[in-house]
């Protein structure tokens, strides 16, 4: 890591200088309307090789996955294989322009079609939409499809959705986009839907459930079924959360079960880079009856030609042109490179690698739900008197490693949330567990080690409580 | 399979770990009947073989390296100086994740700030938000963000000259609420403004092109007691005067031209901005400075109660993964041309498209239809558009957009727009074509 | 934490206690514990009319937002505008300089609904 303090680029400005040589004009200049010109911008003035070192030095100080071992849970922060941003690079692909006509983009929307097709196998459902930009984005064209489908229905007056209580704070706040209002419905003993309190909450009022599976305790829900059937015989729908997607592909087709609409992020399941915070690609996917409701537009194929066009009944368009494109070459680049087997692999292995580190973590960081999980588990930090998750946490970075998720779900008091991922080695698993016992015994020996971590980084613990009571969010120099 | 590191060996050791005989023994907990699908896909190719056949598919497409480009309507197509991509596409920024942990996440929280302080001065607004999915979902949140400050507004005005798929988006995004959209036309000051209006909304310039002052309207927004936002070309801040400066409330934008290709439309880059007193009813992630405890200046996530992972279903909005990379382009473009170069590319749109127009307006049955414009203007056409960007095709040029995409009624209109790409010789040899296209 | 014996609580943690013909409303010492550093508060303005149970603002900390709830029906008479610039005034004095709003109560006898100091004190497990 560069711990030097690095200027921002204001503070490197110099007066007249530019980053980038441009080309003279080769026509007149024109005049500009008189009451809108602007006198200055006041934007930094830098040469080239200072944006260089500026952003590269930038750059160093970012723990990121080509650097270090990334367990965030439910991220799947797994590696971003490097010709996916080979085949993303193509100057076919990034001299296309949206509205270039069909025949100008044939390459363009057979690639969409193909995705299409790959992704509707895996999740086994009937079609497809790639247009949502990330995650939440697709859950907010999911719930809106579940309205006009019970609108379809003549089943208007269904505007409850139930979500569990360990589910990401995307699906409430979804649902309100949607004009849902939500019912929290709690876990069981067994970290599970409980269905006791699912079958109470089931009326005529209520429109679906949004099920993340496995759910962000790293457990399988194993009376998916079972759920899905009785939602569907109370005439609601279901909802898939495809976060989780990596612990089930080529194991489980959730369109296959039960599940009526879902997404799945691109960026997670998918090894398109996360890059610092997006973009993503949240694809959604639909059984049949739902199908017509998909966000468009999508590809289709006819004789022998490929076009965009809108589902029958449509919720219309969620963002312009045609979603995440350039994420899109990258997921079905890797889709490409796996096939039906290079899928089930991988599920196999994150879940492998979980279960790994979680028999041997459990003794000293210990469980709220203890049966073999997926492809991430929960543990607890409160380690020692004193010791809580965040310092866990911090200590790790002085370790090299990128902490865990932290205080999710919200069920599981002082939760470390930890995948691993597929391409983690034993070795590196290893060394992380090693890590992991250290701090523990720190915190029972050396409690400040962790108390004042990290110390390795280009600044310690930042006052989040000042910057949020007077907030600088922009450079006032 | 390359992406998996781990040795039969390795594997067997783990699961003695775990105390399980198979890999397959983890799955008990999924239905035995629905375990293990065999998926009909086709058979695995090697990075080789993927590369030739993407690398295929891609070639079928006839884009701006191929063909004189004068399209535009939403998506640019302009230089990107080789440093914004060989500096972002580092594996540290590219494979980092959202910044929650800051210690280890500088680079990408000081690169955020910086993308927030340069943004904020070009569109003359207090703070500016991390990034949102593209201009018609930033648009649209911004709407939403003015509509809920205020329960008893429930009008939205929109100019009808906006960008079809915005307003679709925008539909979308209200389809739940009881808000009536209602379309002006003609200059933003004349929109019918009353109590009920939440917020007035105005394109800086409209997708025609069509460029208004917005100094009159954000007055009679704000006498109405209105917010006013207006969606803005940013790479024409550099030179005509910012919507904060006239008075703009939110100020949204695509920011796609400033460093990203085209890709098909995707990713763009949402840009966000508000007055500071809109600042926590603003959506998305928004970085602030802070000091750690030997007074060292850091940058954190901050203002995060307004966010979906603590507010769940009362948050401000249900963004969370968001554009980071791309707008990590858009900061390193920023820097790289800064002022001096921000200006000079504005004003080489300006100039040529001006000088497009002219020409184009002496043609005979061709007129340019705007009175003011920046760097996209629109023409009607002596035959319908479609058929001319069909005969220019042949010649590879690519005139512009024919409305009739969206509108069957404007069947004589075509949609021009010229940027820094475009040559002298590019623009006569456009002239030369419009004229023999239409003979 | 303390519990102010003056005034009256509501369940989800206001205080309400009458000062001449006004209710002041603020949070319990507990309320502001559980939220922990308090950076930003925002009220509805003077002069607004609410019935009981509706909402008169929110309260945020850094890693928790809470909405704020009318204990009684009435108008704001009153926002303390200090807490603007300074919110850590709710987390070390919430009984008496981190005060919220005042109200002008429809009935004054609507105090008399919620709990006694000893009730919420039992409430909170601060006996």
């Amino acid at each position: 890591m560069n711990l030097s303090p690095e200027p921002l680029v204001f503070e490197l400005s110099r007066p007249g200088l530019v980053g980038c040589s441009l080309p003279v004009s080769d026509v007149p200049a024109a005049q500009l309307p008189k009451d809108l010109v602007r006198s200055s911008i006041d934007l930094p003035e830098l040469d080239e090789l200072t944006v260089v070192r500026h952003f590269t030095r930038l750059s160093q100080k970012n723990y990121s996955i080509d650097t270090h071992f990334y367990p965030l849970g439910s991220c799947t922060m797994k590696y971003n294989p490097k010709a996916n941003e080979a085949a993303a690079a193509e100057s076919g692909w990034k001299n296309i322009h949206p509205l270039a006509g069909h025949s100008e983009a044939q390459g363009a929307i057979e690639l969409i079609y193909r995705l299409q097709e790959n992704l509707a196998e895996i999740g086994g459902f009937s079609s497809v939409s790639l247009q949502p930009a990330a995650g939440a984005h697709g859950e907010l064209a999911g719930v809106l499809m579940i309205r006009d489908c019970l609108k379809a229905r003549g089943q208007g007056q269904r505007t409850k959705m139930l979500i569990p209580d360990s589910a990401h704070g995307t699906n409430p706040a979804s649902c309100t986009m949607a004009g849902f209002t939500t019912q929290t419905i709690p876990s069981g003993k067994d970290g599970n839907i409980d269905l006791k309190a699912l079958e109470a909450a089931l009326d005529d009022s209520v429109a679906g459930i949004m099920i993340t599976n496995p759910n962000t305790l790293g457990l399988f829900e194993r009376n998916i079924t079972k759920i899905a059937a009785m939602v569907h015989e109370a005439g609601g729908l279901v909802y898939g959360d495809g976060a989780n997607m990596n612990a089930l592909t080529g194991v489980f087709q959730p369109g296959k079960s039960g599940i009526d609409v879902m997404h799945f992020n691109l960026h997670k399941t998918f090894s398109t880079p996360h890059g610092g915070g997006g973009p993503g690609a949240g694809m959604v996917a639909a059984v049949k009856e739902l199908a017509p409701f998909l966000p468009g537009p999508i590809a289709r194929k006819r004789s022998g030609k490929y076009e965009l066009a809108m589902p029958e009944k449509s919720i219309g368009r969620l963002k312009a042109f045609y979603g995440n494109f350039g994420v899109l070459v990258r997921a079905y680049c890797y889709v490409r490179m796996q096939g039906a087997e290079g899928l089930r692999r991988i599920a196999e292995n994150s879940v492998l690698n979980a279960n790994y580190l979680r028999a041997r973590l459990e003794k000293t960081y210990k469980l709220k739900y203890t049966r073999p999980c997926m492809h991430e588990f929960v543990a607890m930090g409160d380690v020692a008197p004193g010791i809580r998750t965040l310092d866990i946490a911090k200590r790790l970075i002085d370790y090299g490693f990128h902490p865990p998720t932290i205080y999710f779900p919200l069920i599981v008091p002082e939760a470390l949330m930890i995948e691993p991922t597929e391409t983690e080695s034993k070795k590196t698993l290893d060394d992380f567990v090693e890590a992991m016992l250290s701090i523990a015994a720190e915190a029972k020996t050396t409690p400040e080690l962790l108390h004042n971590a990290p110390t390795t980084t280009p600044v310690g613990r930042l006052d989040e409580v000042a910057a949020a009571r007077s907030p600088v969010l922009c450079f006032r120099g | 399979m390359p992406f998996i590191p781990n040795a039969e060996s390795d594997r067997m050791a783990m699961l003695e770990a775990i105390g399980k005989k198979s890999i397959e023994a983890l799955f008990a907990d999924v239905p035995a009947r629905k375990r293990f699908p065999k998926l009909k896909l086709p058979p695995a190719l090697s990075e080789q073989e993927v590369l030739r056949e993407i690398g295929a598919m891609a070639a079928k497409n006839r884009g701006a390296d191929k063909v004189s480009w004068f399209l535009g309507a939403g998506i640019y197509n302009h230089f990107i100086p080789a440093l914004v991509p060989a500096l972002a596409s580092r594996g540290e920024f590219l494979t980092a994740y959202t910044p929650y942990q800051p210690e280890v996440s500088q680079g990408t929280l000081q690169a955020i700030f910086e993308y927030q302080s340069m943004a904020a001065r070009l569109f003359g607004v207090s703070v500016v938000n991390a990034s949102h999915y593209d201009g018609a979902t930033a648009l649209a949140e911004a709407a939403l963000m003015a509509w809920k400050l205020d329960e008893g507004r429930n009008k939205i005005l929109l100019p009808e000259d906006l960008h079809p798929e915005y307003k679709a988006v925008l539909k979308t995004y209200f389809s739940s609420f009881k808000v009536e959209i209602v379309e002006y036309s003609g200059a933003p000051e004349n929109a019918a403004l009353d109590s009920g209006c939440a917020c007035l909304i105005a394109g800086y310039p409209c997708f025609s092109g069509e460029l208004y002052g917005l100094k009159a309207a954000a007055q009679r927004a704000h006498e109405a007691g209105a917010l006013f936002i207006v969606h803005a070309d940013p790479l024409m801040c550099a030179i005509l005067e910012s919507p904060g400066a006239q008075g703009a409330d939110i100020v949204v934008a695509e920011g796609q031209s400033l460093g990203n290709a085209m890709n098909f439309g995707g990713p763009g880059l949402g840009m966000m901005g508000a007055t500071e007193k809109l600042m926590r009813r603003m959506p998305g992630r928004i970085v602030g400075e802070a000091k750690d405890h030997d007074g060292r200046r850091g940058f954190v996530l901050t203002l995060t109660a307004r966010e979906q992972h603590i507010r769940r279903e009362k948050a401000v909005s249900n963004i969370c993964s968001n554009q980071g990379l791309v707008m990590l382009q858009s900061c390193i473009y920023m820097a790289a041309l800064g002022a001096g170069g921000m200006k000079q590319v504005a004003s080489l749109c300006y100039d040529k498209a001006h000088y497009a127009a002219s020409l184009i307006n002496s043609l005979k049955g061709f007129k340019v239809k705007n009175r003011s414009f920046f760097k996209e203007f629109l023409v009607s056409t002596p035959i319908p558009a479609q058929v001319i960007v069909d005969r220019l095709a042949k010649r590879k040029i690519m005139p512009g957009l024919a409305l009739s995409r969206y509108d069957s009624k404007k069947e004589k209109e075509l949609l021009i727009c010229v940027t820094e790409m475009n040559s002298k010789t590019e623009i006569d040899r456009l002239v030369a074509a419009l004229k023999e296209a239409v003979l | 934490m303390s519990v102010d014996a003056k005034a009256r609580y509501a369940q989800s943690h206001e205080y309400a206690r009458q000062e001449a013909d006004l209710i002041v409303v603020g949070i319990s010492d507990h309320a502001q514990d559980e939220l922990g550093d308090i950076v930003f508060v925002e009220l509805k303005e003077a002069g607004k009319r609410l019935e009981k149970g509706q909402v008169f603002g929110t309260i945020e900390s850094v890693k928790a937002a809470s909405d704020l709830y009318m204990p009684v029906s009435g108008s704001i008479a009153a926002v303390n505008e200090a807490l603007q610039a300074d919110p850590s005034l709710v987390n070390r004095e919430p009984y008496s300089g981190g005060w919220m709003i005042k109200i002008r109560p429809d009935n004054a006898k609507d105090l008399e609904t919620l709990l006694d100091a000893k009730a919420y004190a039992s409430l909170v497990g601060e006996e």
